[in-house]
């Protein structure tokens, strides 16, 4: 079943995506069913997606909703019992039929979102898993949508979150918030498959848009949701800044073509100046506090990066030394590489040639494009002609990605050519 | 991550004789492993398409030509080893799980009930996104 989301204006679809983990929490707090609870909501939000454009608005919408999604719930309960009388098996747990009522109105009371995303984002879950949970129970973005926006079939999609959802009843997590000592672990979870959302909607801007929805702008709504209720954790606010200062170049990072144009040679002028100043503000607030974490150091390198008006005026110095803070605190390959860039943009090519060569040791980047891809680039710099086309040739055989393949071929072709 | 695994089966005269050969039996053991092969993989979310295909005697070969009719000539070649079989996509977190994936189909009893063992080349399909570089 697809939604025809042309029907639906930005506002309506903003709306319905906004009251999704709302009515959900109701729904869940009331039938005690995530699973079921998860799949009426969604049956609600296709319904409202098909008669709010020829009814009008509802006065109330997200009561609309949660109504719909109840009925579907004593209607689902209701077929339960009468299968279990059928096949006369004995009653288990309390079965109640619970007519709708004006309780599941009490919508605004609470924000359950984050424990929605705790539950989607549960350890049990694979990440792929977690993104396709999260974006239909929290999101309210259809099957048809994440399935579109990952290229995969619908029936795959959906059977995706069918195993995910079964996962979690397996796991006997209760809809409730995870304890202190937990708290911290699930939170990093929660922030990790933000994360991931939104690099597979910043990464995929690159290529042809194929009818995706926008995963970027997705995972940047959810941070601010979480940020929303979780004002005063550095975290939360450093993940929604990386975002903001990563997805403010999106314009400039694609040619006319889809292909790849690096951060030195980028069009600053059409950065999002808007979501710089946001994402600054953000960074410059959080590290304020204390307590600095992963993301936040992140944000504050994307941060030098976008207040450097040309390329040259960037603070070098500066990223090295938050890329040195970023290593002690996660032990990353990709950041230990990004950490070799900055000391070549810093103090020489050698300098960042001489790090990339200890890292040659790391399984995890052995046989890695990005490893060939930055030694080639800083060959390139340090003037080894040579070198460097084989080391861009080297990267393009090692990647998946066509643009980033295009990318490669084209500096070892204009090095060749030189 | 998408990959493409491609299981390669021994042309005619190779160490394994082709299905046709097979006792009834060696037939249905081998038809209920894949049955349960995609199964695995479609009720974990991770299969996208998977497809045998019709044998090589069928095949043909098509090359374009400079200012001519396109060529199109029997397959395999003669000195062919081994053909490919068929295919299955799958979209995966790791490529662990891809190759895992290849290692229980390549498990498929044979003739005689043994596993056949046949190589699965496992290779990742291209995307059309990629990051900062």
């Amino acid at each position: 079943m697809t939604v025809a989301s042309a029907a639906l204006d930005r506002q309506t679809t903003d709306l319905l995506r906004e009251l999704a983990p709302r009515v959900l929490s109701a729904v869940v707090r009331r039938y005690r069913d995530f699973a079921a609870g998860e799949d009426a909501v969604q049956e609600a939000l296709l319904a409202a997606a098909r008669q709010w454009p020829q009814t009008g608005l509802p006065a109330n919408p997200g009561g609309w909703l949660a109504q719909v999604a109840s009925r579907r719930m004593t209607d689902q309960i209701r077929r339960e019992i009468a299968r279990r009388r059928r096949e006369a098996v004995a009653m288990e747990g309390d079965v109640q039929v619970v007519s709708p009522s004006d309780d599941l109105d009490a919508l605004a009371g609470r924000d359950d979102t984050l424990n929605l995303l705790f539950m989607c984002c549960h350890p049990a879950l694979t990440s792929s898993s977690a993104i396709a949970l999260t974006l239909r129970a929290v999101g309210g973005l259809t099957t048809a949508e994440i399935a579109s926006a990952f290229l995969v079939p619908e029936a795959t999609m959906a059977q995706r979150i069918s195993r995910a959802k079964q996962s979690i009843r397996a796991s006997g997590a209760p809809f409730e918030a995870p304890d202190a000592t937990e708290r911290g672990e699930r939170l990093r979870s929660v922030l990790h498959v933000l994360y991931l959302i939104f690099n597979e909607g910043y990464a995929a801007s690159a290529g042809p848009v194929l009818q995706r929805a926008d995963l970027a702008i997705e995972a940047i709504r959810l941070a601010r949701a979480v940020r929303a209720l979780l004002p005063d954790d550095g975290e939360v606010a450093g993940l929604l800044a990386l975002m903001l200062l990563t997805d403010a170049r999106r314009s400039a990072r694609t040619g006319p073509d889809g292909e790849l144009i690096s951060l030195a040679e980028q069009d600053r002028g059409l950065w999002d100046a808007t979501a710089i100043a946001e994402g600054v503000a953000l960074v410059e607030t959080s590290l304020a506090r204390g307590a600095v974490g992963p993301y936040q150091l992140q944000a504050a390198i994307a941060a030098v990066h976008d207040e450097a008006a040309r390329a040259e005026d960037t603070d070098w110095l500066q990223i090295l030394a938050l890329y040195g803070l970023l290593e002690r605190m996660a032990d990353n390959p990709m950041v230990r590489l990004n950490h070799a860039v900055a000391l070549a943009m810093a103090q020489g090519p050698r300098a960042g040639l001489e790090r990339l060569a200890e890292l040659k040791g790391d399984k995890r980047l052995a046989g890695h494009h990005r490893l060939a891809a930055v030694r080639a680039h800083l060959l390139e710099m340090a003037g080894d002609r040579d070198e460097a086309i084989g080391a861009y040739r080297t990267a393009s055989a090692l990647t998946a990605s066509a643009p980033e393949q295009r990318y490669l071929l084209a500096r070892a072709a204009r090095l060749a050519g030189t | 991550m998408k990959y493409i695994l491609m299981m390669q089966y021994p042309a005619a005269g190779g160490d394994v004789p082709s299905m046709d050969q097979w006792p009834q039996a060696a037939v249905q053991a081998h038809m209920e492993h894949l049955r349960l092969f995609r199964e695995e993989f479609t009720t974990s979310g991770e299969m996208i398409v998977t497809h045998a295909l019709a044998g090589p005697d069928d095949a043909r070969f098509v090359r374009a030509r400079q200012g001519a009719a396109p060529e199109v000539t029997d397959g395999p070649f003669p000195e062919t080893k081994e053909f490919l079989a068929g295919y299955v996509i799958v979209d995966v977190d790791t490529a662990e799980r891809a190759y895992y994936a290849a290692s229980r189909w390549s498990e498929g009893p044979g003739p005689d009930g043994a596993p056949l063992n046949l190589p699965v080349e496992v290779r990742r399909i291209m995307w059309a996104s990629g990051e900062d570089m």
